[in-house]
């Protein structure tokens, strides 16, 4: 067997580093403060100062774009941890049960798969108003079904194996072999998982943001810087394209991580592909 | 067969039915008071009190559901406040923007990814596939708005071309198609992405088959095997990703007609939420919903016309 | 009408085909034999213009007394199905599984003959009941798995025969199908070989079904030819170990293959399996498992003895007993 790193993990991990740097970077330091305006120093070139111009408002385009990392990487984290804790212990629950219990929790996942992010992130817009809380929210949504389903899935197939029966039939209780064997054996597909949530995630933020409904003034976040620089593209259009780059680089980052990381877990599935 | 029709049916009225109560119970169980919501604290009570008995809500919840419900049926979802003509009406104007922009995206979606799929497993391990794997790749971490905005910036600012955007209405054929060829690009190609990958693995499997070597022993060109023999074989997991991508066709949507201001449903959803006219995004949504579920319940039936075998289980 | 001069498939793992010479007239019927991994398929395959990618090709081979080996992917498609046709093994799965198997063995037909839609429904309802399929008319219009293997197999007789080639090559077409079904397969491939004057290359395991089928036999080694002859004087009077080795291993039927017990009696087999290919001695590929080994066997590869006009083997032992 080929012992090497697979490409896309390679590529996919360095990406993530930078991101996830960056963000972190940008919690202790900034170039300038990415919020302090200076209209004055308005669309001002590349410089020593401002390494990629300043904004309409004067804003420093570097301070502003790492604070959207922070933010685009917290949105994510929270979004998918809460989605997914909630996705995982359904499908824990319903492989536990089986039977009728287990249709009906899928069933239930299902339906959450007529409702892309966007349309739930649009009612609670209508209802409550547009907010970066309401966008987490509704990425969260999205990801309980597709978790319900890979925890249930690989779930299922752990159940079969001997020694979990034998612990069955020692008469252990269904919900604390789920914890300590089934969830254990399963943490890999599941990371998996999350990984790649994490890149879907990230677009989704930056769709919801760019549309208003995610993060409000004067909170950075590129979709956002994305929509203003729209509205700029005769004026200054520079400003719509390095969103755009951190965007991809985030989500490439992320999905080829996913990627990788299945590949090395589960060869299995690679060869398929 | 006819039993499979029927609980496949069943199963789609009743995936209607539960989304209907989501929607629902989100835009009305939630919100509190949606009078207040819609005219805003600074209301009088006076105004309030005729808005609630405009709404009905004044009406127990289930009775108000079934209501919207019946009344939705029939084609009836209500007066927008905004615009203070029946919801209905407003659908009416803005659909065929919407289909068209989505129909259009999906057609050029299937020539593109089933092109590039089918040619990328036909130079397995090549530099062709190669290239079409990197494209797709980078073509799934592309926001669907950026790359509108950038193409806008190259065809409409730079080279002037095509609109930026605005739509002048059906009026005049030719300005209305230039100004969906932009939008409809944007959508395909970030649509493709995705559906090029899943061709392309579901050729190269079944090209793995003992079948496609019957066909190419027959003396039959590569091109015929690939197109008539592989192609079809491969087409059931691609129906199934096509079905999927409704959602994402559904969302792409109503982004690109933000980002392209065409008025059709997406944009007036937008209106509507900055309107808060909440009979007006609930009815949206819930079409919305219905298409996704409609494109899977179609994908359902599809799998039985494209496999003989599943006939037979059915 | 179809010749192998000194003609080779390599990989880069090795030789897949070494040197094979081969004359096949119309109307012959010859039998390849080997065990699995030997390299029949790969013969067969190579006499189709349908060698794996990355195999170089080297030799000649000649259709119609043109050379082939160099000849693109088109000109090649002008012979399949038309000249040489071929069934594979597993009817199964040979079988587009999404089309009526009317249409598929119409297909060829339409693209190479140009045939209308109704000509060559025509020509596929006499096909079909030319290699005994009951009730044609209804079999053209069902899907394969409505069939079973035996009728998979004679539709896939029907594909090959749809040009009327000179030439069938049938890759282990028995191996997955039942034992009575099987002889009923091969006999209905002899009796199309002779009712059309077609050549048939009947690819086997099984020793019966060559002594009852073909005239002529090649027995197969690690990608060698290793002897050929007249099929009833090779299985009498074998000259190459392998073939010795290949045919003690046969399960004789007046032997019982149970013991005084009731226990299951081990068959005498070849000791140890076919060697990948990079694992191939360079001489004689059935060194390391030849129970008449000497010492040359190994290094040198033996040289292909006649016997008589139709006759030969390639082994160091036999040019030691001419000599
Ligand atoms: N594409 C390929 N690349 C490299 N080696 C191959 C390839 N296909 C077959 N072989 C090798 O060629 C040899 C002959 O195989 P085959 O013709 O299938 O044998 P048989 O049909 O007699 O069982 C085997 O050792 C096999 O591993
Ligand atoms: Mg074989």
């Amino acid at each position: 067997m080929n012992r090497r790193l697979p490409t896309n993990l390679v590529i996919g991990a360095v990406l993530v580093a930078l991101v996830v740097g960056v963000a972190a970077l940008s919690l202790v330091w900034t170039p300038h403060d990415p919020t302090l305006m200076n209209i004055r120093g308005k669309f001002a070139d590349p410089s020593e100062a401002h390494w990629l111009g300043t904004d309409q408002l004067g804003r420093d385009v570097v301070s502003q774009l790492m604070a959207a990392a922070r933010n685009s990487m917290t949105v994510a984290l929270v979004a998918v941890l809460l989605g997914g804790s909630i996705g995982v212990a359904l499908g824990l629950f319903a492989s536990a049960v089986g039977g009728w219990v287990e249709d009906g929790v899928m069933r239930l996942a299902d339906l959450g798969f007529a409702f892309p992010a966007l349309l739930f992130a649009i009612m609670l817009a209508a209802v409550f108003g547009p907010s970066l809380s309401n966008a987490v929210l509704a990425i969260a949504f999205i990801n309980i079904p597709i978790f319900a389903r890979v925890t249930r899935g690989s779930a299922n197939q752990i159940w079969t194996l001997d020694y979990v029966s034998a612990s069955r039939a020692a008469g252990m209780n269904k919900f604390v072999i789920s914890r300590d064997h089934i969830l254990p054996n399963i943490a890999a597909a599941i990371i998996v998982q999350a990984t790649i949530e994490f890149a879907v995630a990230i677009l989704a933020e930056a769709a919801l943001s760019y549309l208003g409904l995610g993060a409000q003034p004067p909170a950075s976040s590129w979709g956002r810087m994305l929509s203003e620089a729209q509205t700029l593209m005769y004026l200054a259009p520079q400003l719509a394209i390095y969103p755009g780059l951190c965007i991809i680089t985030a989500v490439l980052g992320f999905g080829l991580l996913g990627d990788g990381l299945r590949d090395i877990s589960d060869p299995r599935l690679s060869r398929q592909r | 067969m006819g039993y499979f029709l029927i609980r496949r049916t069943v199963g789609f009225v009743l995936t209607l039915l539960a989304v209907s109560v989501v929607v629902f119970a989100v835009m009305n169980v939630l919100p509190g008071d949606p009078a207040l919501t819609i005219l805003g604290l600074d209301a009088t009570e006076d105004a309030l009190d005729a808005l609630r008995e405009q709404l009905g809500l004044n009406q127990p919840l289930l009775t108000r559901y079934f209501l919207w419900i019946w009344n939705a049926v029939q084609g009836d979802f209500g007066i927008s406040h905004s615009f203070r003509v029946p919801v209905s009406t407003l659908i009416g104007e803005r659909l065929p923007m919407t289909i068209s922009l989505a129909v259009a995206g999906m057609f050029f979606t299937l020539i593109i990814a089933l092109t590039l799929g089918i040619g990328a497993a036909a130079r397995h391990r090549k530099f062709g596939d190669w290239g079409v794997m990197l494209i797709s790749q980078l073509g799934i971490a592309i926001p669907a708005f950026w790359l509108s905005i950038l193409l806008v910036m190259l065809f409409a600012v730079k080279l002037r071309w095509l609109p930026p955007g605005g739509f002048a209405g059906w009026s005049d054929p030719v300005a209305a198609m230039r100004s969906l060829i932009l939008p409809t690009i944007s959508l395909a190609l970030v649509q493709s992405a995705v559906l090029a990958r899943v061709t392309r693995s579901s050729a190269l499997e079944v090209m793995r088959q003992d079948f496609v070597r019957t066909a190419r022993a027959s003396g039959l060109s590569r091109r015929r095997v690939l197109w008539r023999h592989v192609l079809p074989n491969a087409l059931v997991p691609i129906v199934t990703i096509v079905g999927m991508q409704f959602a994402a066709l559904v969302t792409g949507t109503i982004v690109i007609e933000n980002v392209f201001y065409l008025p059709g449903l997406g944009r007036l959803i937008f209106q509507s939420i900055a309107n808060r006219d909440l009979p007006t995004v609930q009815a949206l949504v819930m079409l919305f919903a219905a298409i996704v579920v409609t494109a899977n319940f179609i994908v359902d039936l599809l799998y039985v016309v494209i496999d003989p075998r599943l006939k037979a289980r059915a | 009408m179809l010749e192998l001069t000194d003609y080779s498939v390599n990989f880069s793992a090795g030789a897949a085909l070494r040197q094979a010479n081969l004359t096949i007239k119309p109307g012959d019927r010859l039998g390849i034999v080997g065990e699995s991994g030997s390299g029949k398929t790969m013969l067969a395959l190579s006499l189709m213009g349908m060698a794996p990618d990355g195999a170089t090709l080297s030799g000649a081979l000649c259709v119609d007394g043109i050379d082939m080996t160099q000849r693109n992917e088109i000109e090649w498609q002008n012979i399949r199905a038309r000249r040489v046709a071929m069934i594979f093994q597993e009817p199964m799965a040979a079988l587009n599984p999404l089309r009526r198997v009317g249409d598929t063995v119409m297909e060829p037909m339409r693209v190479h003959e140009g045939l209308s839609h109704d000509q060559a429904q025509a020509r596929a309802l006499s096909l079909f009941e030319e290699v005994g399929i009951p009730d044609p008319a209804a079999r053209l219009r069902q899907f394969p798995h409505e069939l079973s293997g035996g009728q998979r197999q004679r539709v896939l007789i029907a594909l090959a025969l749809a040009c009327n080639p000179a030439l069938l090559i049938a890759d282990e077409p028995t191996t997955a199908l039942d034992a009575n079904v099987a002889v009923l397969i091969t006999d209905l491939l002899v009796r199309l070989s002779q009712e059309r004057q077609m050549a048939l290359v009947f690819i086997t395991h099984d020793i019966a079904a060559v002594a009852r089928a073909t005239q002529d036999i090649v027995v197969m080694y690690g990608g060698d030819m290793v002897e050929y002859g007249p099929t009833a004087e090779v299985l009498k009077t074998p000259h190459h170990p392998y073939t010795k080795g290949l045919l003690d291993a046969l399960p004789d039927p007046s032997r019982t293959t149970h013991d005084a017990n009731g226990k299951r009696r081990r068959l005498p087999t070849i000791p140890g399996t076919v060697p990948q290919l990079q694992d191939l001695p360079q001489g004689c590929r059935f060194a390391g498992r030849c129970p008449v080994e000497v010492p040359q066997c190994a290094a040198q590869k033996p040289a292909t003895q006649s016997f008589a006009v139709n006759r030969s083997s390639a082994c160091h032992l036999n040019e030691g007993a001419k000599r």
